[in-house]
């Protein structure tokens, strides 16, 4: 049975089903980033209040930051033995036809990460105390970290990539649960491509339009 | 036609290898690229040099053996055929060849393009197969099986064992061959009796060995002469979920 539990198939089984759960997290968190774009400040902090004390959404805060600790650590425990299954390499560039973006995933998944650290530094260590700032403020927070050019262009950037990230994630997630159909395969491709483009298109637009049209 | 070949030479799996250049100046379109090796062989022969050794056996494309890496691709740029069904024509005269052995920790070069592939013996040895016994043929239509299932199951069991998804694989990954080698028994009834074991020993054999992790990148479905497709490797997910 331990055999079982730590089997590569496994291990890519409980990385797929964290990464759909962080799937849907996404959605959720860009509806409440939209209220950015309004003029006044409250909603975006009734919102930022309602998921910092709501008991339902706390509880569900652990287990995000439970997969978020499978996904990243998981991953990086299968690239290690990636890495090892081909110690010498070979001189000419593999040109094999594959999907582009998974040839990246570690990499996507690493600049990702680091979004994610610098973006719990300016809000969710905040909101926990570890550092200054108005939790109660999170929409003055934003807006201000949206004035800084360079912090618009890294975000931007982060992104883009985490569209490279999520495009090859989504359809491949099923693959990995056994979910190969004839049809539906092709369809959760389409899904995948739609939903890499809006989402982080969606989360593009809010610096967008505070940086150059207001 | 007038080729540059780069090629790995190694004495033996204990020494250190190295990329060594060769001319060949009278290469026919017409050759295949295993006689362009032995023409290049005699050649290192009458001069007194090593010739260098390559695996091959059937050059028919049915016994796998004959793998090796060219300018990026297992088995040559040219899709769903080995390297002996290689033909020169492919190549561009003047052009650079780069001949590689595979690459992956479990499959050790032996000597210049020889690597050791054993460890797909090891993991067919380990459940890739059906426990019956053996006399005289039984009759054909006792066990009937669906005509879509047999096709699927053919198509599956039709993979050589060369190692081709392993070279190509950025991961060294053996999950396309070991899922042809589940799915042409679990589409069968008489495969289904011992599929639970058998997905457990090859799976567990296959991570033993030291092969990488699959990540859907499909390096191994475009790059396998059989053309083994990468919905084997969903089978294989399902069969081993279906083990626990």
């Amino acid at each position: 049975m331990s055999k079982i539990l730590f089997s590569s198939i496994t291990k890519k089984f409980v990385m797929a089903l964290a990464g759909l759960f962080l799937l849907t997290f996404l959605p959720v968190h860009l509806f409440i980033n939209l209220m950015l774009l309004k003029s006044e400040s409250e909603p975006f902090n009734t919102a930022a209040h309602f998921m910092a004390t709501f008991p339902l959404i706390k509880i569900m805060e652990i287990v995000l930051f439970g997969a978020i600790i499978i996904h990243i650590s998981w991953g990086i425990f299968l690239q290690i033995q990636n890495w090892f299954a081909r110690p010498v390499g070979y001189v000419s560039r593999n040109k094999s036809e594959v999907s582009f973006f998974s040839k990246f995933m570690i990499w996507t998944g690493a600049i990702i990460l680091t979004f994610l650290i610098i973006h719990w530094f300016n809000f969710y260590f905040v909101k926990i105390g570890l550092v200054k700032g108005n939790p109660e403020d999170f929409y003055g927070m934003a807006h201000s970290l949206f004035k800084i050019p360079v912090y618009n262009i890294i975000y931007l950037t982060c992104f883009a990539l985490l569209g490279f990230h999520l495009f090859h994630a989504f359809y491949s997630a099923f693959q990995t649960l056994g979910l190969n159909h004839r049809i539906w395969s092709p369809v959760i491709k389409i899904v995948a491509l739609v939903y890499a483009i809006l989402i982080p298109a969606g989360f593009a637009i809010i610096p967008i339009t505070l940086w150059f049209f207001r | 036609m007038k080729l540059t070949l780069k090629i790995w030479r190694q004495k033996n799996a204990g020494t250190k290898g190295s990329f060594k250049t060769y001319q060949m100046d009278d290469v026919s379109p017409k050759m295949a690229f295993l006689e362009m090796l032995d023409a290049l062989n005699k050649k290192l022969v009458e001069e007194g040099s090593d010739p260098v050794a390559f695996d091959h056996d059937c050059r028919e494309g049915i016994c796998g053996s004959c793998g090796m890496y060219i300018n990026g691709h297992p088995h040559g740029p040219v899709p769903a055929i080995t390297t002996c069904h290689l033909s020169m024509r492919y190549f561009k005269d003047g052009e650079t060849v780069w001949i590689e052995p595979w690459r992956a920790k479990p499959f050790p070069v032996i000597k210049d393009l020889i690597v050791d592939r054993s460890a797909f013996d090891k993991i067919q040895i380990a459940g890739g197969f059906i426990s019956v016994n053996t006399g005289a043929a039984p009759e054909a239509n006792s066990i009937l099986v669906q005509k879509r299932n047999s096709d699927e199951a053919f198509d599956s069991a039709i993979c050589v064992g060369c190692g081709a998804c392993v070279a190509a694989c950025k991961n060294a990954s053996a999950m396309l061959f070991v899922s042809a080698k589940i799915s042409q028994f679990a589409l069968l009834p008489q495969g289904r009796i011992e599929a639970k074991q058998r997905v457990r020993a090859m799976v567990d054999k296959m991570d033993e060995l030291g092969f990488g992790n699959c990540s859907n990148t499909g390096a191994c479905e475009a790059e396998c002469p059989k053309e083994i497709k990468l919905t084997n490797i969903a089978r294989l997910n399902r069969e081993f979920y279906k083990a626990f």
